[in-house]
């Protein structure tokens, strides 16, 4: 074979090894570490998986956030106003949580249907709104402040 | 009037980009010199009616024109002075402005520093960016303008500009993103000039080299600045999130260096031409999706803005441009420039080969984890989220591969080298190398820690190896310093950023592995030792500042008996928006971080929920991302970047006036 031909195959091959293990690394990496979205409704509908990683988002309901007196650990409920999602979370929340806006927690959902949340999401600036909430609202066909649309 | 008048200015701006694409491409197809001439005067134009547009938004925060609706929206008259010119660019339309000003300043570099080019070479690099100025200029006017008014209905004052962004470090953090994020269009007007040309040769490469190392420089130094920013200021401790947004800043960065090191081979040696060619589109167009991930609003993420999707929906149109007008330019021409040299299995190209491989894979591993989400929703597959772990298990593996790798660099030769003489070169740093990492871990830590070792291993391999190189390379000179002198700025650029990678990389693992972080409940008085470092909560007190109200606790700090720091962390409750805000206390050290910051009080005796961190050489990290920008500094004042136009034009000038003496 020419050189230059047979360098090329090489660099080809190389290229082509790496890059599947490469990608088997990625699929390998990626089966474990994605979590889906479930709206609150979805939640109350069953629809949720028990046991795996998931994120529930919606409007931290008014008058839900119960902070515990001798631990960190805080109990609260996401709504989109058709259902409701009981969330324990054990830490420190992000600075702009709090009732009436949206969150997205991360987590997993017990049996008894509480998520065991291990990252609470806020939003971090005055109008910004996390993408899946909107949707979720709008689902649900509520606004904001849970009136009918 | 003064809105009015910056808005005037962009316009004419826009109209100057639009003459700067058209003019000068049509001159260079036709052959015509004075219209291909024109060009850097009105690069230097566009920059002129540009700075212009963004002193009058400037000057409409400094005073308070709360009747400018960018202005209402993003300060108070409360805001420090400071705080009022970052906070310019701490919303959308500003920071699209800031891109249009610095899209037109390197513009103007490209005019002033590229004199030396072929006319025909620079009216088309100017021409390329010209386009790209129109197509944020109009971007800016069209979806975005920064100067539309609020009259009537012209608030008593402003809504406040975010308090995450209230903070030094975001003064210059954008500026410095957007300079190397902005910087990647002359490489990318580069190629695609050169595409246009149908001519990529050496000098091709040379020319666009000095312009890509700066930029790539200062992508470094602003993802640095945000990572110490989110360090410090997010109130979390952590340093990088694989947020989609810091993503977005990275992905350029990934593409960058590969770039950078491919455009090496193009310059030295004539080979990867293609590739070269190709590796500046990616970036730029990287940079371009960024631009969008962060604009659009697409993401969940902790830097969007609230926007509007026809904005999301420009950009990407725009991108589609771009990426689709530039590769199809590429599919027509680049097969005609091909390359016929071959070099040998053992040499410098291959190791850079291999640099570029493993620095593509790392691209297109971070950008899939971070469009996969996007995907997923546009297939209906519901919404995902990828997670942390996923980029740590494909981005670590890859690096720890490229670092032998990369030891072998500095060592070895162009075109064809013997794997005999690495042996014999390199034995003694690899064993030092290895049992050196091996046995560090010992003294450090109470445990021995695998994954520290193996930093260690690499970072010293790394190290030995450049100095094994140096006392090479200095062998044969009088004296050793003489042969020190001797050595090239792209030589020393080379080494001072090899360098700052080990220390970013044993920086990144040691913190990673041995960072103890504490999150519990304290009442003043209590006391909590993290790492060897009780932490007492003294007390709270009441704390005013400029434009916020605040909690600050009171720390001391004691290491075997001794007080070593006195902390003070602070809640903020900033006036005009009523946002909430942490300030961490932080003790900064080259070998550890002390870091405390507040939660929220628990229950009614006084007590809050307290965050306790040691962080070990956090520092190295940041450190070593200095000294990889300072290496790509140091490059380009590489002689051999000025040698051309002197060489021609300075004797001739002198003979003319050695001539006229005689």
């Amino acid at each position: 074979m020419h050189p230059v031909r047979k360098q090329r195959l090489l660099i080809v091959l190389f290229v082509v090894v790496f890059s599947s293990a490469a990608i088997g690394l990625m699929v390998y990496a990626l089966s474990g570490n994605i979590n889906l979205f479930f709206p609150p409704a979805e939640v109350a509908a069953g629809n949720a998986p028990v046991g795996t990683p998931i994120r529930v988002g919606g409007m931290v309901k008014e008058g839900s956030v119960q902070r515990s007196n001798d631990s960190l650990e805080i109990r609260f409920e996401v709504t989109d106003f058709q259902a409701t999602v009981p969330v324990v979370y054990t830490g420190i929340l992000p600075d702009l949580f709090d009732e009436g806006q949206g969150a997205v927690a991360s987590g997993v959902l017990n049996e008894a249907g509480v998520l065991q949340a291990s990252e609470v999401l806020a939003k971090h600036d005055e109008n910004y709104m996390p993408p899946e909430v909107a949707d979720a609202l709008e689902k649900s066909g509520h606004d904001l402040k849970g009136n009918k649309i | 009037m003064i809105p009015e008048l910056g808005h005037f200015a962009l316009i004419i701006g826009l109209c100057l980009s639009l003459t700067l694409t058209v003019v000068p491409l049509w001159g260079a197809w036709r052959g015509n010199a004075a219209a291909m001439s024109i060009a850097p005067s009105l690069a230097i134009g566009v920059l002129v009616f540009v700075a212009i547009s963004f002193a009058c938004l400037t000057i409409a925060f400094l005073q308070d024109d709360f009747s400018v609706e960018v202005v209402a929206n993003n300060s108070n008259s409360l805001l420090p002075a400071m705080y009022k010119f970052s906070a310019v660019w701490g919303n959308h339309e500003g920071s699209l402005l800031l891109w249009v000003l610095i899209l037109a300043f390197w513009m103007s570099a490209v005019a002033i520093f590229s004199r030396e080019l072929p006319l025909l070479m620079l009216s088309r690099v100017l021409a390329v960016m010209g386009a790209i100025s129109v197509g944020f200029t109009s971007f800016s006017l069209f979806t975005s303008n920064p100067f539309a008014r609020l009259l009537p209905g012209t608030p008593a004052d402003g809504q406040d500009l975010n308090p995450l962004l209230q903070d030094p470090g975001l003064i210059i953090h954008p500026p410095l993103l957007y300079m190397g994020y902005v910087g990647f269009s002359v490489a990318f007007a580069f190629a695609i000039a050169a595409l246009l040309g149908g001519r990529l040769d050496a000098s091709w490469a040379k020319w666009s080299r000095p312009w890509t190392n700066v930029a790539w420089a200062f992508l470094t130094l602003g993802i640095m600045l945000g990572s110490w920013w989110a360090y410090y200021e997010l109130g979390w401790g952590g340093w990088w999130f694989w947020d989609p947004v810091e993503n977005a800043s990275f992905l350029p960065w990934l593409a960058g260096t590969a770039l950078i090191h491919s455009l090496a081979v193009t310059e030295k040696r004539g080979l990867f031409k293609s590739w070269t060619v190709l590796l500046a589109i990616f970036a730029f167009s990287l940079s371009l999706l960024g631009t969008f991930l962060v604009r659009s609003g697409v993401l969940t993420s902790v830097h969007a803005f609230a926007t509007d999707p026809e904005r999301g929906l420009f950009i990407l149109i725009f991108l589609a441009i771009v990426v689709g007008g530039s590769l199809t330019l590429y599919a027509v021409k680049a097969p005609s420039v091909g390359s016929r040299v071959s070099f040998n299995w053992i040499s410098r190209e291959s190791l850079l080969l291999t640099n570029n491989v493993v620095f593509l894979a790392a691209t297109l591993t971070v950008l899939f984890g971070t469009l996969f989400p996007l995907i997923m929703d546009a297939l209906g597959q519901g919404k995902y989220s990828v997670g942390p772990p996923y980029f740590n298990l494909v981005f670590v593996p890859l690096m720890a591969v490229l670092m032998p790798f990369m030891g072998l660099g500095p060592v070895s030769r162009w075109k064809k080298d013997d794997a005999k003489r690495w042996r014999a070169e390199l034995l003694l740093p690899a064993i030092v190398a290895v049992v050196c990492g091996i046995t560090l871990p010992y003294f450090t830590a109470d445990e021995y820690n695998v994954w520290v070792a193996l930093a260690l291993v690499l970072a010293f391999w790394l190290l030995l190896g450049m100095l094994r190189d140096l006392a090479f390379r200095t062998a044969n000179a009088a004296s050793r310093l003489q042969g020190l002198k001797r050595l090239t700025p792209s030589y020393w650029g080379m080494l001072i950023a090899h360098l700052g990678f080990a220390a970013t990389v044993i920086g990144v693992v040691a913190t990673s592995q041995y960072s103890v972080e504490h999150d519990l409940k304290m009442s003043p008085g209590d006391t909590d030792v993290v790492a060897g470092y009780s932490f007492t909560f003294n007390e709270v007190v009441p704390f005013r500042g400029p434009n916020f109200v605040a909690d600050e606790a009171r720390f001391t700090v004691h290491y075997q008996g001794e007080e070593i720091a006195r902390l003070a962390p602070q809640k903020r409750r900033y006036l005009a928006s009523g946002s909430i805000m942490t300030e961490a206390a932080i003790d900064d050290g080259l070998w550890r971080d002390l870091f405390v910051a507040m939660g929220e009080p628990v229950g009614d005796d006084g007590a809050w929920a307290i965050r306790l961190h040691y962080k070990p050489m956090v520092r190295w990290m940041w450190l070593g991302a200095i000294f990889i920008s300072l290496g790509a500094f140091v490059t380009v004042a590489d002689k051999r970047y000025r040698r051309a136009p002197s060489r021609v034009s300075a004797p001739t000038a002198q003979e003319d006036v050695h001539g006229a003496k005689a």
